[in-house]
């Protein structure tokens, strides 16, 4: 069914619209006058002030990789984040965990674990797909380098950023 | 007052220069926009003779009408036309003589005009200070003595406006 | 003495254009970005100041930082465009901006060691109708660049400022008529002469006159003053009307293909022209360079100081009219292209011409 849309009957002062026009103008001189004095500003000088203490907990930052409380790295290159990763920034190398290790049952390990962070679009599927709760986005942002080579997060740097997490899922314990 | 005159000189031979070049150019080029832009070349050289004769108004006019608003109107439509095939076109031996007659007969007539004078017999006089600018001089003259002159373009350009937008209208149905 | 003459021209062009009139494009341009950036709560380019140092100086510096930045940039001619026209088109937007400032009264006069200096490079008798002429050769710029670009983006801006700049040359026109039958002068300079001896055209509150008849004017210069401003904005393509460039529509108008400084000649052009505007609007209804309430007025032979003070009472109220300028182009939203025809061809086109008729009654009725 058409539906008739009611148009508004304009009054004369309306229609040569110069009411509204000064109503506009008086608003933006009103945010003029307000920021000329500091006043209603929002814009944060960034280098000099941060927001830093004020990111949300859900923030994305760069991607790491966290150890548990038995200082096990939790990775078990399942390789699910590296097939999801929207722009194929993460490889990964495989190894087998050698049989006399003490968690010889969980079978792999992350050999290398390179995130590109020229690549990354901080998406966060890696956290989401993982498995093993092992890589989680920090709150880091400033993700700089001189050269293509130094934004190539390896295994180490990656550990590094993301420290050791408590109180995850440690389906990998033996049972008592 | 030498170096004025001397000035004034160089400035007549410049401007001649640009309203020559650009008329020539006008008939030698066969890309339609450089023609065009020729035209306003040539114009605005000859705007700046009137404004050494001290005719400000009409050397401003010939700029203000022709330069800006009768040459835009030109280009617009060489703009909005099939270039390519307008390059291209011949001219055929009909328009040829048409044109070598009608350039033949004006310069007859420029030969026998020019040819009553000899240079330097007419020298034009100098306005007196105390004169009226030249904007008031014409306006008092189109509004006294040429009146009824300027009614009747006025009337003029009022039919053949509404006739232009009769005929359009037309079209249109 | 006539070598004097051409030295004392020359170098007032030199400093007119080139140290007066370029500066405030260039802080023009400055003052667009930080005033917008006021309006919408943010701050704007604040930092470019001293190079090296810690002195932001509110961003002063960023004009020159934009201007190295344009000479440096890459200049891309693309390969589809007709070259000679490609490179003409800029300059003719650039050229005629910055002639017409030619006849534009700066300043009264400055009083050097007996010898009156007139701030204004050429005193012609046809003072606005040179502006007119000069600034409707300005359309031919966007036009070339809109067809040498051959492109089609580029194509419709410049098929866009053609018409609009041909439709609100009439109604600009046709709005000054009225304010030149009321000084019955054409010389911008005796213009001013007369608004320093009788008040300014739209504030006429000080100088002689007679009180009714001013009054009585006032409604023709009202009217005319909103037509010629809004008219104005038509002319240099600012933003309620700037449909040759329109964003939304045409990516970039006529420059899309353009790049470094010969996008930046495009850019700064229609500051020019904008600051000519606003130059031409203060001579012709704020009393150009004369102070506000008659001060010095009286005085015949004009000291050095009063000469300084004029052109700065002239800057002054310029770049408050650039302001204004800016403040609409951030407040109001683009027009239609119907509307703005209808509004040029039905509304100012009739009022204007209506006005001429009202101002010559109340001459020569109220005299």
């Amino acid at each position: 069914m058409a539906i008739v849309v009611k148009r508004p009957k304009l009054t004369f002062g309306e229609k040569i619209y110069l009411s509204s026009i000064a109503k506009g103008m008086m608003i933006t001189i009103g945010h003029f006058w307000r920021a000329l004095f500091g006043k209603g500003t929002v814009t944060m000088q960034y280098p000099e002030e941060k927001w830093d203490e004020n990111l949300p907990e859900y923030y994305r930052g760069a991607p790491a990789l966290v150890t548990d409380e038995q200082d096990r790295e939790r990775c078990v290159a399942c390789q699910l984040c590296e097939f999801i990763c929207p722009p194929r920034a993460i490889t990964i190398t495989p190894e087998e965990i050698p049989s006399d290790d003490q968690w010889a049952k969980v079978e792999k390990r992350p050999q290398k674990f390179e995130i590109d962070m020229a690549r990354c679009i901080y998406c966060g599927f890696c956290q989401e797909v993982c498995p093993e709760q092992a890589i989680f986005l920090r709150k880091d942002y400033a993700i700089t380098g001189v050269s293509r080579d130094e934004m190539v997060h390896d295994k180490k740097k990656l550990y590094e950023i993301g420290g050791v997490r408590e109180g995850l899922v440690n389906k990998w314990n033996k049972l008592k | 007052m030498e170096q004025a005159e001397v000035m004034l000189d160089l400035l007549f031979y410049i401007f001649s220069a640009i309203a020559v070049a650009g008329a020539l150019g006008v008939i030698v080029n066969k890309n339609p926009v450089t023609s065009a832009f020729c035209l306003i070349a040539a114009f605005i050289g000859l705007a700046a003779l009137f404004i050494q004769l001290d005719a400000y108004l009409v050397g401003i006019i010939q700029i203000l009408v022709y330069g800006g608003a009768v040459m835009v109107l030109f280009l617009f439509i060489i703009m909005l036309m099939d270039m390519a095939s307008e390059e291209r076109r011949r001219f055929g031996l009909g328009a040829v003589a048409a044109g070598l007659l009608v350039s033949v007969v004006f310069v007859v007539q420029l030969l026998r005009v020019l040819g009553d004078y000899s240079p330097g017999s007419k020298v034009l006089g100098v306005l007196p200070a105390d004169a009226a600018t030249d904007v008031e001089q014409i306006g008092k003259l189109m509004f006294t003595q040429y009146y009824f002159p300027v009614q009747v373009v006025g009337v003029l350009l009022l039919i053949a406006t509404i006739g232009v937008i009769v005929l359009s209208k037309r079209e249109l149905k | 003495m006539d070598w004097i003459n051409i030295a004392v021209t020359l170098i007032k062009i030199v400093v007119l254009t080139f140290m007066v009139l370029l500066p405030m494009i260039a802080y023009s341009v400055w003052a667009e970005r930080r005033v917008a950036a006021k309006i919408q709560n943010r701050v704007g380019p604040n930092r470019t100041g001293i190079p090296f140092t810690k002195f932001g100086l509110f961003g002063l510096g960023q004009p020159i930082a934009d201007g190295l930045k344009f000479i440096f940039k890459e200049d891309l001619t693309p390969a589809h465009v007709r070259t000679g026209y490609f490179w003409l088109a800029p300059a003719l937007t650039m050229v005629p901006a910055l002639m017409t400032c030619a006849v534009i009264p700066f300043g009264s006069e400055l009083n050097i060691a007996g010898y009156k200096i007139p701030l204004v490079i050429a005193d012609l008798n046809v003072g606005p109708l040179f502006i007119f002429a000069i600034a409707s050769l300005s359309v031919y710029g966007i036009v070339l660049a809109g067809w040498a670009s051959n492109s089609k983006y580029p194509f419709l801006g410049g098929v866009r400022s053609t018409s609009q700049m041909i439709s609100y040359e009439i109604s600009l026109g046709l709005s000054i008529v009225p304010i030149i039958m009321i000084f019955g002068e054409l010389n911008l300079t005796e213009i001013v002469k007369w608004q320093d001896a009788n008040g300014w055209l739209l504030f006429p509150f000080w100088g002689g006159g007679e009180f009714w008849q001013e009054a009585l004017l006032l409604i023709p210069v009202v009217i005319s003053f909103v037509i010629f401003t809004v008219s104005m904005f038509a002319e240099t393509n600012r933003l309620p009307f700037d449909l040759p460039e329109c964003e939304t529509e045409l990516v970039a108008g006529y420059h899309t293909e353009y790049s470094s400084m010969k996008f930046a000649l495009f850019f700064l052009g229609e500051y020019a022209a904008m600051i000519i505007g606003s130059g031409l609007a203060v001579t012709l209804f704020l009393g150009g360079w004369s102070l506000p309430f008659g001060i010095g007025s009286e005085l015949v032979d004009k000291p050095l100081w009063l000469g300084i003070a004029h052109f700065f009472s002239f800057l002054i109220k310029m770049i408050g009219f650039i302001l204004f300028f800016i403040w609409v182009r951030w407040s109001l939203p683009r027009f239609r292209y119907d509307q703005l025809m209808r509004l040029g061809w039905v509304f100012f086109f009739e009022i204007a011409l209506a006005n001429v008729f009202l101002t010559a009654f109340i001459l020569l009725y109220f005299n």
